[in-house]
This record gives C-alpha cells, sequence and structure tokens, in this order.
C-alpha cells in the first residue's frame, strides 16, 4: 500500500504536467487528456502500483468544463487513487477511451456518453445505454425538462 | 387360479348380449363403439382434470404448501374452475403462422394420447380392444403425439417454439429406443405382446420381482425413458420455462392451449398405466407363489382398484421427479440416453434372453 | 463486440438466428434485454440491451437532500436495500467527520448481514428455478420470511425500509430485535442443511453448473466482477475485509473464496457466504452496546464543499458512492458505481459458447438485480 506522497511521485515521473490538489478525501491527480491513456497503462504495469482494477468511471459537468472521473484502486495494495481529466469543450467533447486498458471501462463510457454527451476517441462500440438516440444529455447541468424534472 | 370376483366381462357381456337383442348385428358394433368412444372422452376430460388437480397438491406437499384449497372442498373443483377460464379465454391468432397447422397442431398431439388409451386394461375384463401386439400397439400411438409438437412449433412462427419443437423431436426419437427395449425386456419373459397375456403371466408374482435383476434395470429405464418420453421435468426440455418461457405452445392460447396441457398429463397416465401393466401386474392383485392363503385375500380388493393404484403410485413417482430435480441440457439429455441408457437395455435385453433360454424365471 | 456484429444485427443481413431474451422473459429476473445469437443450441455471442427500468436516480438526487437520497438508493439494489442506504449515510458522515455511536455500528451490521441473508435466500430460491428446481423457491422464501418478519417488526416495512439516516438510526430498535435474532439463527442453522440436500448433492445439478461460465480471475478484476461472483474466480475483492466500515473491523469472518471460476464455485460461495453471515451475527447479537441511536446532527444537513468516496460490500458485489458536493444541501453530483451494472457486462464472454440452458444458468449465478443496472 503505497502512501500519499509515493503516489504522487510515481505519477509525477510518468506526467510530469499532472496537477495534485490537497485536502481531498482520497489522493487526485489531474492529467491532461492526452496521457491519460498513457499514464494508465504505466500505472497498471507497474509492479509498485499496480493499478488493475477500475472501481468507477464518471463525470461531472462544472457548468464551464466537464471533469472525467476515473476511481482507480489495486486488486493487490488496496490503494486508492482518482485520475481527472478536465475537458473544456463543451459542445463537442472528447476523450480517449480505457477500453483496452481496462474493459469494464467499455461500459462505463457508453453510460458518460449516454448521460452527458462526451464522446470516446477509439471506442468499440459507442452507442447510448440507456436513453434514446434522440433524448438529451440528462447529467448536463443545462438539461431541461419542464415535464419530468424536479428542480433544486 | 385367476379369480371370477369382479370381473368385468360379466358386465360387457350383458350389454352386449343386450343389444344384440334389439338390433342387428352391425349396428350392435356401431353403436359399442360409439358408446366407448363416449366413456373414453368423459374419462378422458375427468381424468386430466384430476390429474391436474392431484399434480397441485402433490408439488404443494412437496413445496411446504397447501395448494389449492379454496374452490370446493379441498380445492377439489379449482380444475374445473381453470377448466372454464380455458374455455372462455380468447383464441390469439398469430400473425404470418400457418394457420392450418397451427389449429390442427393440438389435436394430433391429444388424438394421439386417446388412441394410445383403446388397449390399456383398466380392470379384468375391461378394455376396448385387446390386440394381439398391443405393447406394440401403445409406443407405435404414443409416439405419434411428437408430429403435433413439432407442427405446434414450426407453425407458430415463433423462434422459442422452433427450438422447443426441435429440443422436443430429438429427445422424443431418442428415448423412444429405450422404452421399446425396456419394453421388449417383459415382451421376452411373457413370451407375448398380447396386454391381456402379459398380465396373465403375472398371476404367480409381477414380472418386477419374478424377472429378477434385469427386470428391475428394465422397470428403472423404462421410468426414465418415459419421463422423458412425455416431456415431463427433469427432462421438460420442450417447454422449459425458464429458458424458452414455453417452448412449442408458446404461442398457444385458450382451449388450444389446455390441448396440449390435458395431453401432458394423459400422456403421463398412459406411460405410467402401461409401467403398472408390464411391471406390476395391471390389475393382477399382488400374487406370491403358493401361499394360497394371502393370494386369496388378495383377490378380495377390486381389480381395477389395483391397477388405478399401481398406476397412480408410478404417477406419484414422476410427479416427484419433477419436483425435486433440475432440469437437464440437451447435450446431457441425449449423452443419458445414446451413452448409458441404450447400452444397459442392449445388455439387459441379452441377459433376459439368456435368463428365459436356461428356464432361470420364475 | 466488433463493429461487423452491430452491423449485422441492426442490419439483419446475417443468417445469425438471433433470439431476443427478454424485456419479458423468465430468466431474467426484471426488464433486461439480451439478443442472443445462436447456432443451433450454442450461443455464439449476446448483446445485453439495458435501459428500461432507467429512472434518472443520479439526476433525481441532484434536486433532492441528503435524507431523501436515502430512499432512492433502497430503489436500485432492492434486494440489498439496506446496504445500498447505510453506503450513502457512511459517505455523508464521513464527509461530515461525524462519529456515529457504537450501538448504531453494531446495529447497521447486524441489519447489513441480515439482508444479505435475505438477498442470498432468494438467490438461491431464484437460481433453482433458472435450473428448473422449483422446490427450492418456496423453500428459500420460506426462510426468508422470517427476515422479513425481523424487519417488519422493528423498522414497519419489509423489503425497502430506508431505516439508516446520516448520523445513525431512523429509531430505535424494537425490543423484541435481539430475541428475534437470536431465534432466526437457531431456526435458520437447521434450515440450512435442507438447501444443500435439495439442490447442492444433487447430480443433475452439479453436471449443469460445473465447468459452465468459466471466468477466470483477470476477467474478473478487468470487467469488474465484484462480489460473490468475483470471489468465485478467486479474486479476493470482499470489501468488508479491505476497508472495514461499521463494525467489521469487531468482528471475525472469514472471505468465502473459491478458485474454478464457474457457476458452481460462484454458487458455493454463496452458499458458504450464508453460514458466514450466521456466523457474524451470532458474533454482534450479544453485544449490542446501549447508548444512543443517532449521533447528535444538525436539521439540515450541509455537505462542505469536496469531493467523497464510499465503498461498500452489497450482496452482489462492491457498490461505490462518490459524491461531488458544493456546500449545498443536495448533491452537486452523486455517482453511484453499482455492481451489477459490471457484472451484467461480462455475460457476453463467460456465455459464448456454451448452450442457451447455460446462458440461463450463469445469468442466475451472477445474481443480477435489474433496476441495480439502470438505476
Amino acid at each position: 500500500m503505497l502512501s500519499r506522497e509515493e503516489l504522487t511521485e510515481i505519477i509525477r515521473g510518468i506526467v510530469p504536467e499532472a496537477e495534485f490538489p490537497e485536502g481531498t478525501q482520497l489522493t487526485e491527480a489531474i492529467v491532461p487528456a492526452g496521457k491519460l491513456v498513457e499514464l494508465t497503462e504505466k500505472l497498471k504495469a507497474d509492479k509498485q502500483s499496480a493499478f488493475d482494477y477500475l472501481i468507477s468511471h464518471t463525470a461531472v459537468d462544472f457548468n464551464t468544463h466537464f471533469m472525467a472521473v476515473y476511481h482507480l484502486t489495486s486488486t493487490q495494495h488496496h490503494h486508492l487513487l482518482v485520475v481527472k481529466v478536465k475537458i473544456e469543450e463543451r459542445e463537442n467533447p472528447e476523450i480517449d477511451t480505457l477500453a483496452k486498458v481496462y474493459p469494464t471501462s467499455e461500459f462505463f463510457e457508453r453510460e458518460v456518453f449516454d448521460l452527458f454527451g462526451i464522446r470516446y476517441k477509439n471506442h468499440p462500440n459507442l452507442k447510448r445505454l440507456f436513453l434514446e438516440d434522440d433524448y438529451g444529455y440528462p447529467l448536463r447541468k443545462d438539461f431541461k425538462d419542464e415535464v419530468n424534472m424536479i428542480e433544486r | 387360479m385367476t379369480p371370477n370376483l369382479y370381473d368385468f366381462s360379466t358386465l360387457t357381456g350383458a350389454i352386449h348380449e343386450w343389444l344384440s337383442g334389439m338390433m342387428s348385428p352391425g349396428w350392435v358394433t356401431f353403436t359399442e363403439l360409439v358408446l366407448i368412444g363416449l366413456l373414453f372422452l368423459l374419462f378422458f376430460a375427468l381424468l386430466g382434470l384430476f390429474l391436474v388437480y392431484l399434480e397441485r397438491k402433490v408439488c404443494a406437499i412437496i413445496q411446504n404448501r397447501v395448494g389449492p384449497n379454496r374452490v370446493g372442498k379441498w380445492g377439489l373443483l379449482q380444475t374445473i374452475a381453470d377448466l372454464i377460464k380455458l374455455l372462455i379465454k380468447e383464441l390469439i391468432p398469430i400473425r404470418k403462422s400457418d394457420k392450418f397447422l397451427f389449429n390442427l397442431a393440438p389435436f394430433i398431439v391429444i388424438i394421439a394420447s386417446l388412441m394410445a388409451m383403446a388397449a390399456l386394461p383398466f380392470a379384468k375384463g375391461l378394455q376396448a380392444i385387446d390386440f394381439n401386439i398391443g405393447v406394440f400397439y401403445v409406443m407405435a400411438v404414443s409416439s405419434l403425439g411428437v408430429v403435433g409438437i413439432l407442427l405446434a412449433g414450426w407453425s407458430s412462427n415463433s423462434k422459442y417454439s422452433l427450438i422447443g419443437a426441435m429440443r422436443s423431436g430429438a429427445q422424443i426419437v431418442s428415448y423412444e429406443l429405450s422404452v421399446g427395449l425396456s419394453l421388449l425386456a417383459i415382451v421376452v419373459f411373457s413370451g407375448s405382446m398380447q396386454l391381456s397375456t402379459i398380465i396373465e403371466s403375472q398371476a404367480d408374482g409381477w414380472w418386477l420381482f419374478k424377472g429378477h435383476i434385469p427386470a428391475f434395470i428394465a422397470f428403472i429405464v423404462f421410468l426414465i425413458a418415459s419421463t422423458a418420453e412425455i416431456n415431463r421435468g427433469p427432462f421438460d426440455l420442450a417447454e422449459a420455462e425458464s429458458e424458452l418461457t414455453a417452448g412449442f405452445h408458446t404461442e398457444y392460447s385458450g382451449i388450444k392451449f389446455a390441448f396440449f396441457f390435458l395431453a401432458e398429463y394423459i400422456n403421463m397416465f398412459i406411460v405410467a398405466a402401461i409401467a403398472a401393466t408390464v411391471f406390476l401386474g395391471g390389475w393382477m392383485p399382488l400374487h406370491i407363489g403358493n401361499w394360497e392363503g394371502f393370494n386369496q385375500v388378495m383377490d378380495f380388493i377390486p381389480s381395477i382398484v389395483w391397477f388405478f393404484v399401481k398406476t397412480f403410485f408410478i404417477i406419484y413417482v414422476i410427479m416427484w421427479f419433477k419436483w425435486t430435480f433440475p432440469r437437464l441440457r440437451i447435450d446431457q439429455l441425449l449423452t443419458l440416453e445414446w451413452k448409458y441408457l441404450l447400452p444397459v437395455s442392449l445388455v439387459n435385453i441379452v441377459l433376459i434372453a439368456f435368463l428365459v433360454l436356461m428356464g432361470w424365471h420364475f | 463486440m466488433t463493429e461487423e456484429i452491430i452491423k449485422d444485427v441492426i442490419i439483419g443481413e446475417s443468417e445469425d438466428y438471433i433470439i431476443n431474451v427478454g424485456p419479458q422473459h423468465p430468466s431474467t429476473h426484471g426488464v433486461l434485454r439480451f439478443e442472443v445469437c445462436l447456432q443451433g443450441e450454442t450461443v455464439k455471442y449476446l448483446i445485453p440491451h439495458i435501459g428500461y427500468i432507467h429512472r434518472g436516480i443520479e439526476k433525481m438526487c441532484e434536486a433532492i437532500t441528503y435524507p431523501q437520497i436515502i430512499h432512492l438508493t433502497d430503489r436500485m439494489d432492492y434486494l440489498s436495500a439496506h446496504i445500498n442506504n447505510e453506503a450513502v449515510c457512511l459517505c455523508v458522515e464521513n464527509a461530515l467527520q461525524v462519529e456515529v455511536p457504537e450501538r448504531v455500528k453494531y446495529i447497521r451490521t447486524i441489519l447489513a448481514e441480515l439482508n444479505r441473508l435475505a438477498s442470498h435466500q432468494l438467490w438461491w430460491s431464484a437460481f433453482g428455478m433458472d435450473l428448473g428446481a422449483l422446490t427450492t423457491f418456496f423453500y428459500g422464501l420460506r426462510d426468508r420470511e422470517k427476515i422479513l418478519d425481523i424487519f417488519e417488526e422493528s423498522f414497519g416495512s419489509r423489503l425497502l425500509h430506508s431505516f439508516v439516516m446520516p448520523g445513525g438510526l431512523m429509531h430505535d430498535v424494537h425490543p423484541n430485535f435481539q430475541k428475534g435474532i437470536k431465534e432466526f439463527i437457531k431456526y435458520f442453522r437447521k434450515k440450512l442443511p435442507e438447501y444443500d440436500q435439495l439442490l447442492t448433492g444433487n447430480v443433475i445439478f452439479h453436471q449443469r453448473a460445473k465447468g459452465i461460465g468459466l471466468m477466470s480471475k483477470e476477467t474478473a478484476i478487468a470487467y469488474g466482477v465484484t462480489g460473490p461472483s468475483g470471489r468465485g474466480s478467486g479474486w479476493s475483492c470482499d470489501i468488508r475485509k479491505i476497508a472495514p466500515y461499521s463494525a467489521y473491523d469487531k468482528v471475525q469472518f472469514n472471505e468465502c473464496l473459491e478458485t474454478e471460476g464457474d457457476t458452481f464455485a460462484r454458487y458455493q460461495v454463496r452458499m458458504r457466504e450464508m453460514h458466514e453471515s450466521l456466523s457474524i451475527l451470532e458474533q454482534l447479537v450479544d453485544n449490542i452496546p446501549e447508548g444512543d441511536y443517532t449521533a447528535k446532527m444538525k436539521p439540515i444537513i450541509k455537505l462542505p464543499a469536496g469531493e467523497f468516496f464510499q465503498r461498500v460490500e452489497t450482496a452482489r458485489g462492491e457498490l461505490a458512492v462518490y459524491i461531488v458536493s458544493d456546500g449545498n444541501k443536495s448533491p452537486y453530483r452523486i455517482k453511484f458505481r453499482t455492481p451489477n451494472f459490471s457484472n451484467l457486462f461480462v455475460m457476453n464472454t463467460i456465455t459464448s459458447g456454451y448452450k442457451i440452458a447455460d446462458l440461463v444458468a450463469v445469468s442466475g449465478s451472477l445474481d443480477l438485480v435489474i433496476p441495480d443496472i439502470d438505476r
């Protein structure tokens, strides 16, 4: 089980431009979109970190930008890591798929595509998962549905 | 040796003479045919209803439940209520189905099981036709039902139905062999295919006891194979509920569905009756060798009671199978037949032939 | 699922024999649809279609308060409703840095284990049904009724009890609570061997379950198949052991692992887990400390701005709750990583090449609850 500092060190070695927010519950790393696949591949292969299990992948809409969030853990060492990718583009957001690294990611990505409209490059089967094709992207904050939605 | 107590031939003979006194021989035959037909139809319907009720009660007991208990005393009228429901239900027409075959299929199934009943000896002197090839006839006719099942599956234009029908076809064709061979075992023992002769030959003990171990093996093989042949659990792949929803009768509704349902129960009765007749002496009371006193006591129980007690015992065993075992898979089903049951029955036949040749059976 | 397969299915040019298992089918246990391509009786490939019961729980949660969210989490995996509630509560308590009383921890753990038992009993019943052994259903439900009676006595509801609140419990348990559980343990210890007699030892069952739906440990990790299904493949993924929460650090229990990875291994894991759950209950039921049933909470719960993450072990696997808060009384974004979602999508990998009857057995052994997939 690696400590926060050790994890930070490993990630900095792979992606020097990564940011590490302070005061978070879990170790977090914000990496540029282009480096995501490389980082996860190396973290998975590295014996010390061995992040081989993607717990969950989701996205958050911060009105100005999207944040893709990956929760990773290791089945041997049980340390947790949150990898985040900032997507500035709102009209046509795009990000690389992790389906090759973590097969389970394929379906989390379909869910995110369905609910946020984030497209995944090189995804094997990018189709909507729950909703019809002409439905909006409900988890975006600007989504409006006068009939069915509860307002905050 | 054979007792004359409760002999139904006196009754049937009396009816025959009474009719002969009134009309010409041709008309007598015709009237008798109509009477027997009506009787069988009535018996068929009542038996079907009772077997459905019985199954529900037996399965309820096995599953720690009460079973039907609201309609009539102990729920006895429940199945009649069900029948009325089935009769007034809509017959849903299926688009793009083969209408003629779709409507024909339930009748083929039910006619096949009705025909098989003609040769069953219900009691001493109570048998519609005593063929000299009774065993052969029953087997031939009862396997006609599969044609109806195949037609039903094919004509309803549903993929589930088709899979169910194909499974059923493969299953019945395979298990027909084991059923035939295990019945052949007793045919070899008794030296006759006539059902009445087979029963007479068991006057001094049932073949299950007289025939040493080979007869017992044949009985077990018959029980397994015939359960498979009538598409009942654990061999109910043709209608495997959890896989194919309802298999070949998925698209049927109302009374057409009821026909399939009824035929399944009547078939169960038929195989149980054959098993009782061939292995357990049919209406013949339990006789043990030279125990005269014991045999005479047994003779006081009417033959029709003996027949139905034995039949319903085997029906209970078949129901017991269904409610305790998981279902087999199609490849396991065929493996069981071709790799185990068939070789076993073939070896068994050779053994029995040897036993009979040496005269070692009782 | 390659590009050409999808083309074939949609355009329908291929000669493949495709049947739809579901959305209304007795063995999918809910509104789930498998598009199954058959070759004879053999499954060539399978595409799951979901969304028939998608209610947008995550979107709804963005407009309601945390105590209200508890009631929505019940509706995800309705068979381990209590454990879902607990996940959100733990996450909220974690964010607020609230220390809940010991009594609450014990009662929560007891309830979670009772819920796990009830869930496994229902699974056992339904699994037998899937394989055609119809009697199992009534045996399982007979015993599950006893647990639901305990729930009803204490919380007034049997299935979706929303009894856990952020900070503690809704109210204290019924005075008969301990007595009821002790009676249940005694009762169920006697009844559990019946399960083995009816199904586990059956030859047909062994043939149907052994060597079917093989899932290697690597596959399980890659697809995130957690819970008893993952442990059947030898992956030690029990959150109760990895990151103990509530009172799991105070009890002795074994993580049930099987290495074969087939349907029978998954079955065995669940059967053994029932024994383990009983033993956890035995350790806890007599030692429930006296005290408050809830910690002091503010009337309106507002989480500090930030991100919070909590994993718990439900009856089907790992449930993770991820809350993004902006300091308001409702979450900015909440994500439920539900176990069944991941468990479902491994189906294509582990059923291809087996018979259609095995498809039913495998989906039964994964113990899918559809509302949990769709949310």
